[in-house]
């Protein structure tokens, strides 16, 4: 069969993507830079196209409770949002992964704190790999690099939701979102039916009929102990994403000296800065974390027992940088550079970084 | 005569009550004369008589009543404090042949969740939401509700309330009655056998506008008590409730089928009212 080949923006991707993985329903408020998704959404007509609902809120917070609702009656439910917006979607996140519901998130990263800049930015680390609300909770957190990445980790993001019954995070940014690439499409797969729903989540709300108990679906459990059972529950799960999920690219890492620790944005210019450095003869080598929850940590405690440095490079005052430590655990020097604010570093200052880095300034 | 026993009175032809059997037998933890269960039961006797109880998604909300899915015998889901009224919106949207409806009280409602309440009125999802007004915060101890009485006392306002820095007791379901998609609007009690049987027949319409295709929402208050919270008997509460709380929101129907009622909707003017 031919490859159906589009130019697509990165938010139109993941709205097209969401239709043909025959997502059932999308909630979304508008912000800079991602607003092009629920413009997508509405231009397409889903409801048309394959019976998918999708719906302007009155807010973030409306929007991932809306996907609450949808996600607990067994639906493919998301949303999608910017850094200001992500925040007030935590309350929400918090709901979900209390409830063992699975549901896909999408966040452009813009810089910040407070209403902060519509430009690129990687500032919502912490927030996305550590919680970000309250209670002890850990979010399944995909970073792609590439248009093609946010159309394909969609249907990935999706099956790990489904697959572990959590809330699935893809965490881009303002460049990836907006930026221009050439995509595969997969076909148009058939939204599941209501029998179809009910058999591969019998837990979800869709009726109480005469077959089964009633389904509840709750966050809420007053006697201490059994909550305490529960968190333990969710630690196990977190525990398995952990061993099993962990997906990270290394290039040019066997003969390297010196790595790279980049995601997203990022990594793209880590990959101009090696090609660079490369040329001038450093053996300079980059690892990309593509999911950042849960962390390649173990293929990063790999390289410290024979790489002599590593340098994160993120647009942010250093987040990553911190699991990186956790990772090398002292065996070698780790730093960060990073620009903020919404401003991208250019690949010969990143080059710059390195030296610096390698000279042990 | 031979003495009348017990069990010559249990008969099916004597029986005048039964309870429900879309309630569990699970003891309530509500306050003795506390209005929440009998409002509970009315939803679910409603269920049992229009056969939807296999079709029936409930929300409950943060409040007293947040363990209402441990007395009905359906699939519900618990909702953060404010948000049941989104919730309830996805649900039906992505299931529009199921009956769902949101239960929430005057603080989940009218304050943390007022957004999600006005928009999902004014969207006119084709819901039921059952809005239990007691003019506190039932749940964490007595304070200060949008809906609490001027000169009222909460925990968060010992000295009453004042209507000059706190704001007038919010008439929430009269702002609703005005959007065009809200389809029936009415305030009704549970503290007497007669207003039970309004009461029910209120939220009977409000499920049925679900089934007829017209759409639109529906939205009943129930004007209850909170004897803990008010620290008066259960008698007390509702006498004090008559005399005071139905006067600044009197009972009765205010929207049905689209129509305002005649005379339900005033302009509030603050130096008349007070
Ligand atoms: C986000 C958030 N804020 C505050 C609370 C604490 N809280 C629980 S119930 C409640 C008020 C409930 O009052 P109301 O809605 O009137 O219900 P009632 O108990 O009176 O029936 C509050 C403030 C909470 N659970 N979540
Ligand atoms: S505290 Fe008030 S609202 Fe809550 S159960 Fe008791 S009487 Fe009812
Ligand atoms: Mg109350």
């Amino acid at each position: 069969m031919e490859k159906e080949l589009k130019l697509m923006k990165g938010n139109e991707a993941i709205a097209e993507a969401a239709i043909r993985y025959g997502a059932d329903a999308y909630f979304g408020y508008p912000i800079t830079p991602q607003s092009e998704v629920i413009e997508y959404f509405m231009e397409q007509n889903p409801i048309e196209r394959t019976g998918m609902v999708v719906l302007q809120a009155e807010s973030e917070v409306a929007a991932i409770n809306m996907v609450y609702g949808a996600a607990a009656c067994g639906m493919a439910a998301m949303t999608s949002s910017s850094s200001p917006g992500f925040s007030l979607k935590q309350e929400g996140l918090s709901y979900i992964a209390g409830a063992e519901l699975p549901c896909l998130v999408l966040n452009v990263v813009r810089g910040g704190p407070g209403l902060g800049t519509i430009q690129p930015s990687q500032s919502d680390y912490f927030q996305s790999t550590k919680g970000g609300g309250h209670g002890d909770y850990r979010l399944i957190v995909l970073a792609p690099a590439s248009v093609q990445e946010m159309y394909d980790f969609v249907q990935i993001g999706f099956d790990l939701a489904f697959k572990y019954r959590n809330p699935v995070l893809i965490l881009s940014d303002g460049i990836i979102g907006q930026m221009m690439e050439k995509v595969e499409i997969g076909p148009q797969r058939v939204r599941r039916t209501m029998d179809e729903v009910i058999k591969q989540c019998p837990w979800a709300t869709t009726g109480k009929t005469a077959n089964r108990e009633r389904n509840i679906i709750t966050s809420l459990d007053l006697v201490a102990s059994r909550q305490e059972e529960f968190n333990r529950k969710l630690v196990k799960k977190y525990d398995t994403i952990r061993e099993k999920e962990v997906r990270c690219e290394c290039i040019n890492c066997d003969d390297a000296d010196y790595v790279f620790v980049a995601y997203g944005t990022s990594s793209r210019l880590c990959m101009k800065s090696m090609d660079l450095l490369r040329k001038e003869g450093y053996k300079v080598g980059l690892v990309r974390p593509i999911t950042l929850f849960p962390y390649p940590s173990k293929i990063i405690a790999g390289l410290a027992e024979r790489v002599k440095g590593f340098l994160t490079i993120e647009m942010s005052t250093g987040q990553m940088v911190e699991d990186v430590m956790l990772a090398v655990n002292g065996k070698r020097p780790v730093k960060h550079y990073g620009r903020v604010g919404g401003v991208v570093p250019t690949p010969e200052e990143i080059v710059d970084a390195m030296k610096n880095f390698m000279k042990g300034e | 005569m031979a003495e009348l026993t017990i069990n010559d009175i249990i008969k099916e032809e004597n029986l005048v009550y039964k309870k429900t059997k879309v309630m569990t037998d699970n003891v309530m933890h509500y306050c003795p004369g506390c209005g929440h269960g009998t409002t509970h039961r009315l939803v679910a006797e409603v269920i049992e008589e229009l056969g939807i109880q296999d079709k029936t998604i409930g929300v409950t909300p943060v409040g007293c009543s947040v363990l209402m899915y441990n007395y009905l015998d359906i699939d519900m889901q618990e909702a953060a404090h404010g948000r049941a009224p989104a919730i309830a919106t996805a649900i039906k949207r992505v299931m529009p042949d199921k009956f769902v409806f949101t239960y929430q009280g005057d603080g989940d409602l009218a304050a943390i969740g007022t957004a999600e309440t006005i928009h999902s009125c004014n969207r006119g999802e084709n819901i039921t939401i059952i809005f239990v007004n007691n003019g506190i915060y039932g749940m964490t101890g007595g304070q200060m509700a949008p809906t609490t009485l001027s000169g009222m006392k909460a925990v968060t306002c010992p000295r009453g309330r004042d209507v000059n820095t706190m704001g007038y007791p919010l008439h929430i379901t009269e702002l609703i009655a005005q959007l065009p998609n809200v389809r029936f609007v009415t305030r009704q009690s549970v503290h007497t056998p007669a207003n039970v049987r309004k009461a029910k027949a209120a939220i009977r319409r409000a499920f049925e506008n679900q089934k007829d295709g017209k759409g639109g929402l529906s939205f009943v208050e129930i004007v209850s008590n909170c004897n803990s919270n008010w620290k008066m008997t259960a008698v007390d509460a509702n006498k004090w409730m008559e005399e005071n709380t139905f006067k600044e929101y009197p009972l009765g129907d205010i929207k049905i089928d689209w129509e305002i009622q005649e005379g339900k909707i005033s302009l509030r003017n603050r130096k008349l009212d007070y």
